[in-house]
């Protein structure tokens, strides 16, 4: 059977996606922080879809312990799909660096060092797949998505490097920008209907992009469009709004 | 961000502060944070029993825990539905012991408002079933009780309306089945008298039920539809249910898209009872071999059906009588049918005994039928409260959003036990509802 690695499995949408392949009859391996949270979740998607879920500790910001980590996985996995990342006040984060720092360790570094390891494997092996969850906040620098918009900036343009480069090895990289999504993080703003995407549309957007090999996907289309119209916007005047 | 929300009778509507959790410690944290709070399934209650000014919403504490196949024994996190629980099941040969009419409750909504179903006479209500669970206190401490442990805590929590604690895990065991299929049998009644009568005679089947035309009068005052059931052998099947005997139903659903004006559900339903009474109905009954969705579930095909009451919303009158009270029942029937003010449809069963200090189910006939919210229905369901009480029955807190408090009193003798223990484990009132308040269960 295939397999797929989430990394960073507690938020809702790396269930939605765990659900999602375990329905396709991947075995699952979750990693997160802390695992002991993840024993229902566990037990959930071993019973409703009769595979395997295995359990591993996996820290974003312990970039030393990523190789190991790697290593310590059996089976390796087919997919792997990097899901964690962190969006912290932008306020906080301008006046305090280790705020700053994390952003970026997180939702870059770490994401670099755990992809690179997991990358180098799947180059010798000729196969994988790797997909990286990365935002529409990186598409253009904005004061409101200040740190996290430029992170996730950097974290697309390597994701979109890592699939040139790897192209030619046949290890295929899916960039993910869902928008916006009904999950815990944004419970208490408001969202707009239609640009928002449940957490089970992300998991099946997911499933099929890798099945079909596609390349960068929005989940709800008219992202695409909405994105166009913000890069389009020169920057003389783009920089007097308050975006 | 307060959000407006109802229960599925959109009566009342109330500004809350809905909060989410998918962790034991996250809850944990929800309930340190927040002084005053009540628990909420998929809101499928029908009144106020879930509503407060701020809501901890179950939903996304959905996971299954553990399910012996062998034992038939299913233990899951408070948020799962009976839908989803039935998915799993089902294809391995188990069903669920005890089922309301619809699937999509919660199993920690199934235990808050210990639930019946067609089989209450012969298999009880759903706490029956329960072989232990866990409750989380105001105080942030998770309780494990059963009949065994912590007995008060768990007899108070099983119909306790969610005011003992946040229900967070139910083990509790299934039914086996041979196939997902219900051998059904449905027989015309042409009267209350007849349908009384066929009840009594059919009482060893193990799912009864029927539908009654609240509207006839006169010589067919009562016309009604009994609904029988036992789950199907494999020898019972068709060649082709033979295939597949634990197929799941297939999914067909129509969705109520907006608010209707109310004379299009009653129309509706009309449609439907006439149809099974007149034309797919001519002899005087029939049996045949379904699936077991049509049987137990037959509104979950039509999502939001409550829609079709219009924005005002209803209220659902469920109350239960004694079974020597069966006066009771012709008279309420009857002022029902004078004043028209209800649905044309009402469900009529009879419950089996049942020992519990505050579950609503207790040996009786039990009517549930639907009112939309207009001017005047209030005061008229407080005189029917009248009539129940004056026949010794009560009405249940599921379905209820306007009782006084004084009739929730009287028609259960225990309830002083009741808040007694509610005090214990509850013991500032920082769990507490809208319906709570109104009945006095929790002192604010």
């Amino acid at each position: 059977m295939p397999s797929i690695l989430i990394l960073g499995a507690t938020s809702d949408m790396a269930l939605a996606i765990a659900r999602k392949f375990a329905e396709n009859k991947y075995d699952v391996q979750l990693a997160a922080r802390k695992t002991e949270p993840l024993k229902p979740t566990q037990s959930d998607i071993t019973i409703r879809y009769a595979v395997y879920c295995t359990l591993h500790t996996f820290d974003a910001l312990q970039f030393n312990s990523h190789e190991s980590f790697f290593e310590g996985l059996n089976p390796k996995p087919d997919v792997t799909v990097c899901v964690f990342g962190v969006m912290d006040d932008e306020g906080k984060a301008f006046d305090d660096w280790s705020v700053t720092q994390r952003m970026i360790d997180t939702n870059y570094t770490g994401a670099v060092s755990i992809l690179t390891t997991i990358a180098k494997y799947y180059k010798s092996q000729k196969r994988g797949t790797i997909v990286g969850i990365s935002s529409v906040a990186g598409e253009r620098g904005r004061q409101s998505k200040l740190i996290y918009g430029s992170a996730k900036a950097a974290f697309t343009a390597y994701l979109s490097g890592l699939r040139n480069k790897l192209f030619k090895d046949g290890v295929h990289v899916v960039t993910v920008k869902p928008g916006f999504v009904y999950t815990k993080m944004t419970e208490n703003i408001e969202l707009p209907k239609p640009l928002t995407a449940q957490p089970a549309e992300v998991g099946a957007a997911i499933y099929s992009a890798v099945q079909k090999k596609k390349n960068v996907i929005y989940v709800k289309w008219f992202w695409r469009y909405i994105m166009l119209i913000i890069k389009s916007v020169p920057e003389f005047q783009f920089k007097k709004m308050n975006l | 961000m307060k959000k407006r929300i109802a229960n599925w009778g959109n009566y009342p509507t109330i500004e809350s502060y809905e909060q989410k959790f998918s962790f034991t410690g996250e809850l944990e944290e929800l309930i340190d944070k927040n002084h005053h709070f009540i628990a909420r399934g998929n809101g499928r209650c029908y009144g106020d029993a879930s509503l407060a000014s701020t809501t901890i919403s179950t939903v996304q504490y959905n996971k299954i825990l553990s399910f012996d196949t062998e034992k038939g024994i299913f233990e899951c996190q408070s948020g799962l539905t009976l839908d989803s629980i039935l998915e799993v099941i089902v294809p391995k040969g188990w069903f669920l012991p005890v089922t309301p009419g619809t699937k999509f409750i919660t199993i920690g909504g199934a235990v808050a408002s210990d639930v019946h179903g067609k089989n209450h006479h012969v298999d009880g209500s759903f706490s029956n079933n329960i072989i232990d669970m866990d409750i989380m206190l105001s105080s942030g401490k998770l309780i494990t009780c059963s009949p065994e442990v912590h007995p008060d805590l768990f007899e108070a929590t099983c119909g306790g309306m969610g005011l003992t604690g946040i229900i967070t895990r139910v083990k509790f065991k299934l039914k086996k089945i041979e196939t997902s299929f219900i051998r059904q049998k449905q027989i015309k009644a042409e009267n209350l008298e007849e349908i009384i009568r066929l009840f009594e005679e059919y009482n060893h089947y193990t799912y009864s039920v029927a539908w009654i035309d609240c509207l006839k009068k006169g010589r067919n005052f009562g016309r009604s539809i009994l609904m029988l059931g036992e789950h199907a052998s494999l020898v019972e099947l068709s060649q082709t249910q033979k295939n597949a005997p634990l197929q799941l139903p297939k999914k067909k659903q129509i969705v109520f898209p907006f608010n209707l004006p109310s004379w299009v559900l009653n129309a509706f339903t009309v449609k439907a009872f006439n149809f099974l009474f007149y034309l797919k109905n001519l002899k005087k009954e029939i049996n045949n071999v379904v699936s077991y969705e049509p049987f137990f579930y037959p509104l979950d095909a039509i999502l939001h059906w409550n829609r079709g009451y219009g924005k005002n919303g209803f209220v659902q009158y469920q109350f239960v009588l004694p079974l020597a009270a069966k006066q009771g029942l012709i008279e309420i029937l009857q002022r029902i049918s004078d004043k028209g003010l209800g649905s044309f449809l009402a469900v009529l069963k009879v419950f089996g005994k049942q020992e519990s200090i505050i579950s609503f189910p207790k040996e009786g006939y039990t009517l549930a039928l639907d009112f939309p919210v207009k001017k005047g229905l209030m005061e008229f369901l407080d005189e029917l409260d009248e009539v129940v009480l004056k026949h010794g029955g009560r009405i249940y807190m599921s379905k209820d959003a306007r009782m006084k408090a004084k009739v929730l009193e009287q028609g259960y003798p225990d309830l002083e036990k009741f808040k007694t223990i509610v005090k214990k484990y509850n013991p500032d009132g920082r769990i507490h509802s809208i319906q709570s308040d109104r009945l006095f269960l929790t002192s604010n």
